[in-house]
């Protein structure tokens, strides 16, 4: 039964973990406007990183070719 | 006369207004006005193109902008200004928080984050799309202030610099603490009821001592942040309440919750129970969850407005021949000040030179531009319609005749003291019919035995803790906030909602309230107009700024327009010019004709003195437009549906041109007052009030702004509700002016759900309290009972005030 101690030790270290990040998510401002982000987030994937996403296809491509004509 | 094809006529790239003049071409794409272009030419330039794929059309007109003016911002050079105006500032960079009204959509906010492509001494800028502000960092070394805003007004998002910012630092409203308190009290709450899971299914019997007494421990402990941290902002509550010598709602909570806390606290270091702390838990978290639902806010709204936030930042001096801008704040008497087209004259002064040409209407509520002359005074707050004029100041800004209104004693009280809540005055009552009952049941089980007899005592204060009536009042009238919110009538606080629904008179305002501002129906009076006579006048109005000008302009279907030779304005009498060979004339009667002609035309029917543009064509007086105010759609519905339960007032500040029309709508003559200046508006109000009405006021520009403070409800009304609203309790948007009637209905019907929710928690606190009586309370049956009442008392209101909405077209 004494093992029932440690586990309740670990869930609470667990379970405050999950409130101290709850409260520096607070205090870091993250509530405080709950609509922009999920505007921003939205664009911030401009197609700047979409140019990016596709070069780094083809780099993939290549580096499968390239491997493809060694063997 | 042609149909005009709407689809046919180009749109502008920018904001998608109607292009007039097609000339203003940039690449292949058309623009409205030169400012429209303008600010496309920054965006393509820099690479910000992107902007128009976002969303269709993002951009704002330009036209009433008048970019030319390069002085404008030169007073936020002033190192004073600056200081007030930023948030933080350290040796090499400033963060500054704007308030940008025009924020509407996504490009909005990313072009506005996208700042430093444009300039690259700002670091980064921030939307708060909610409250409509954007933060901005920036190096002052490579960037000032001045140029900041300089650039948002380049593309065409002018912040909001008012008066009032300059005051007070930026305050920022934050619920941060609260979420600390919920996530807290949800933190415990939850862990507690795991340690208190072997108690609910009966294990006890099987548990050891051991684990009984740890798991006691662990749950005192877990429950005492809950009730010093998380409730502590009852406790407060109830304190100040028994410090004013009244009892508020929350002191028989905090005495149920004291009770629960203490009771199980010697419950477990005894060893005679498992105590009660899962339900105090779980009852503050239910509390504050109730407390966030209640306090839905609008944060772009602002409901504590003063004439400071209306006025100008700053003006233009004339000191010995020079030009310069000062803060409007530093304006002394004597000062010379300029004006200049569709700007705001600050201070009460005297006309030195030029033609004034004052639009009052949101000032005083006179509809028509009032003309003055060399000498004569001009109060604060008029805005110039046409060309420059240069004033002297008389009085200072805060002791102008407009700005005294807010010395009165209306704006120095305080709002929330003057009115009690229903919950408290039941929460009053409750506490002593508890006490009572509490106090018997101590004596009844006395002659017993002691020990049963603190039993009893406790158990009815724990049971009969008015968590049902403490939480239904939150969210029924937070629920109907938003139900209000979503029709476009945004409340300040859910109190307002009761005092809504209290109210029995409700008054008026005209100009701007009850028929559109800025918008009137012209009529055309005398001898049909032949389509060539039409193509004439439009020509020629073409050419002028007045107001009635781009009116008529407006009425006249649309045609391929003679160009205009010899054109002159004559303010405040007309204009006048050779339109294809015609001498065209137009203004006051004895401005466009003889006085022959005016002798001999029909007297005018209406009494009232109204608004007249006579027409004389190659000195032929053609007739007249008249031009009549335009009620806004519904009225008619709204005032005949709200007579029946309201007493009815109309306050104008204007003439009694629209008495005939009014009386009619409004059935009774008697109840129409028109001349009235702001302070015999709030001394009406007043008046009303001495006979124990309880009065909403309905009105929107700063003339209203006393009245509406005075009465029980002030409410503002707006076009476009981002823009300048006097400090009010609600802000109704112009557009849902039709559905007022029943916004008022629900909100009476949402007080009706709250008191049969108060009687359903009262019958379960009646139940609770005669088990408890008997002191046969065992903690299962309490650990069910409160979180059952709570919940079906909740779930009874929120489903009810859907209902309603339902039923009155508001969901």
């Amino acid at each position: 039964m004494s093992v029932i101690l440690l586990l309740i030790f670990f869930s609470m270290l667990v379970a405050g973990g999950f409130l101290l990040a709850f409260l520096w998510a607070v205090k870091n401002g993250q509530y405080d406007d709950q609509y922009t982000p999920s505007v921003r987030v939205l664009f911030d994937n401009d197609i700047a990183t979409n140019h990016n996403q596709t070069s780094e296809v083809l780099k993939t491509s290549d580096v499968i070719k390239a491997s493809n004509e060694k063997i | 006369m042609s149909v005009v094809n709407l689809k046919e006529q180009v749109r502008c790239f920018h904001c998608s207004e109607i292009c007039v003049n097609p000339d203003i071409l940039s690449g292949n794409k058309h623009f409205c006005c030169i400012g429209c272009k303008a600010v496309y030419e920054i965006l393509e330039e820099n690479n910000l193109c992107r902007y128009y794929s976002l969303d269709k059309n993002p951009g704002l007109n330009q036209k009433k902008l008048d970019t030319e003016e390069k002085g404008r911002y030169s007073y936020l050079d002033d190192t004073n200004v600056i200081s007030r105006l930023v948030n933080f500032s350290d040796s090499s960079s400033s963060i500054v928080n704007f308030t940008v009204p025009q924020i509407h959509c996504s490009s909005c906010i990313w072009l506005l984050e996208n700042l430093h492509k444009l300039n690259h001494g700002i670091i980064y800028s921030e939307v708060n799309f909610l409250q409509k502000t954007v933060s901005v960092r920036f190096r002052q070394s490579e960037i000032s202030l001045r140029e900041v805003i300089e650039l948002l007004v380049s593309v065409g998002y002018e912040p909001q610099i008012s008066l009032d910012d300059l005051g007070t630092a930026h305050k920022f409203h934050s619920n941060r603490g609260l979420y600390y308190k919920i996530g807290i009290a949800g933190f415990c709450f939850g862990n507690i009821m795991l340690f208190s899971f072997p108690e609910y299914l009966a294990f006890e019997t099987h548990l050891e001592h051991f684990y009984k007494q740890f798991f006691g421990l662990w749950n005192i402990l877990l429950g005492a942040p809950v009730i010093f941290y998380s409730a502590s902002d009852y406790f407060k509550s109830a304190w100040n309440g028994l410090k004013q010598r009244s009892i508020n709602i929350d002191f028989p909570i905090c005495l149920g919750l004291a009770v629960l806390f203490i009771r199980s606290v010697y419950e477990i270091s005894s060893g005679t129970g498992p105590g009660f702390v899962d339900s105090m838990t779980g009852l503050i978290f239910f509390l504050l969850i109730g407390k966030v639902f209640q306090s839905k806010t609008y944060d772009a709204l602002n409901f504590e407005r003063n004439y400071k936030s209306y006025f100008p930042v700053s003006v233009t001096v004339k000191n010995d021949g020079k030009e310069k801008n000062i803060p409007v704040s530093k304006l002394s008497t004597g000062d010379r000040i300029i004006i200049r087209n569709n700007e705001l004259v600050p201070a009460d002064s005297i006309l030195f030179l030029g033609n004034a040409n004052i639009d009052y209407s949101f000032v005083t509520g006179e509809s028509a531009p009032v003309l003055k002359v060399a000498g004569e005074i001009i109060y604060a707050g008029g805005r110039q319609l046409g060309s420059v004029i240069e004033l002297e100041v008389i009085r200072t800004v805060s002791q102008s005749y407009l700005t005294q209104l807010w010395n009165k004693d209306a704006f120095a009280k305080n709002e929330e003291n003057r009115f009690n809540s229903m919950v408290n005055i039941v929460g009053k009552y409750f506490t002593l019919v508890i006490l009572t009952i509490a106090a018997f049941a101590f004596l009844f089980w006395m002659s017993t035995d002691i020990h049963t007899a603190i039993n009893a005592f406790t158990a009815v204060l724990i049971i009969a803790c008015p968590c049902g009536i403490a939480l239904t009042s939150p969210f029924a009238l937070g629920n109907a906030v938003r139900i209000l919110g979503r029709n476009k009538f945004y409340l300040k606080n859910a109190n307002v909602v009761e005092r809504i629904s209290k109210i029995d008179t409700i008054v008026f305002d005209k100009t701007g309230t009850i028929t559109k501002a800025g918008d009137a129906r012209v009529t055309f009076t005398g001898s049909m107009l032949t389509a060539y006579e039409q193509r004439l006048i439009k020509s020629i109005v073409r050419n002028s700024t007045h107001p009635l000008s781009s009116k008529i302009y407006d009425i006249i279907e649309p045609d391929e327009l003679f160009e205009v030779k010899f054109f002159k304005e004559s303010t405040g009498e007309g204009i006048e010019g050779i339109v294809d060979l015609n001498l065209v004339r137009l203004g006051a009667a004895l401005f466009a004709a003889d006085r022959n002609h005016i002798l001999n035309y029909p007297e005018k029917k209406s009494p009232g003195p109204d608004t007249r543009v006579f027409v004389a064509i190659n000195n032929h007086l053609k007739g007249y437009f008249t031009f009549c105010n335009i009620y806004r759609n519904g009225l008619d519905e709204v005032a005949e549906s709200l007579q029946n339960d309201f007493d009815i007032y109309v306050l104008s500040g204007d003439n009694e041109g629209e008495r005939e029309n009014l009386a009619r709508i409004f059935k009774d003559d008697e109840k129409l007052k028109f001349n009235q200046t702001p302070h015999q508006k709030l001394s009406f109000i007043e008046k009303l009030q001495d006979r124990d009405r309880k009065v909403m006021m309905i009105g929107d520009g700063l003339n209203d702004a006393g009245a509406l403070r005075q009465s029980d409800v002030g409410v503002a009304l707006s076009e476009d509700i981002t823009n300048f609203s006097p400090a009010c309790d609600a802000i109704l948007d112009a557009a849902s002016f039709s559905s007022l009637n029943r916004m008022i209905r629900f909100s009476r019907n949402t007080k009706t759900i709250i008191i049969i929710s108060f009687i359903i928690s009262i019958i379960y606190n009646i139940v609770g309290v005669a088990i408890a009586f008997q002191s046969a309370v065992s903690p299962m049956i309490a650990a069910i009972l409160m979180p059952l009442s709570s919940v079906s008392v909740v779930l009874f209101t929120v489903l009810s005030t859907n209902f309603i909405g339902k039923r009155r077209g508001l969901i």
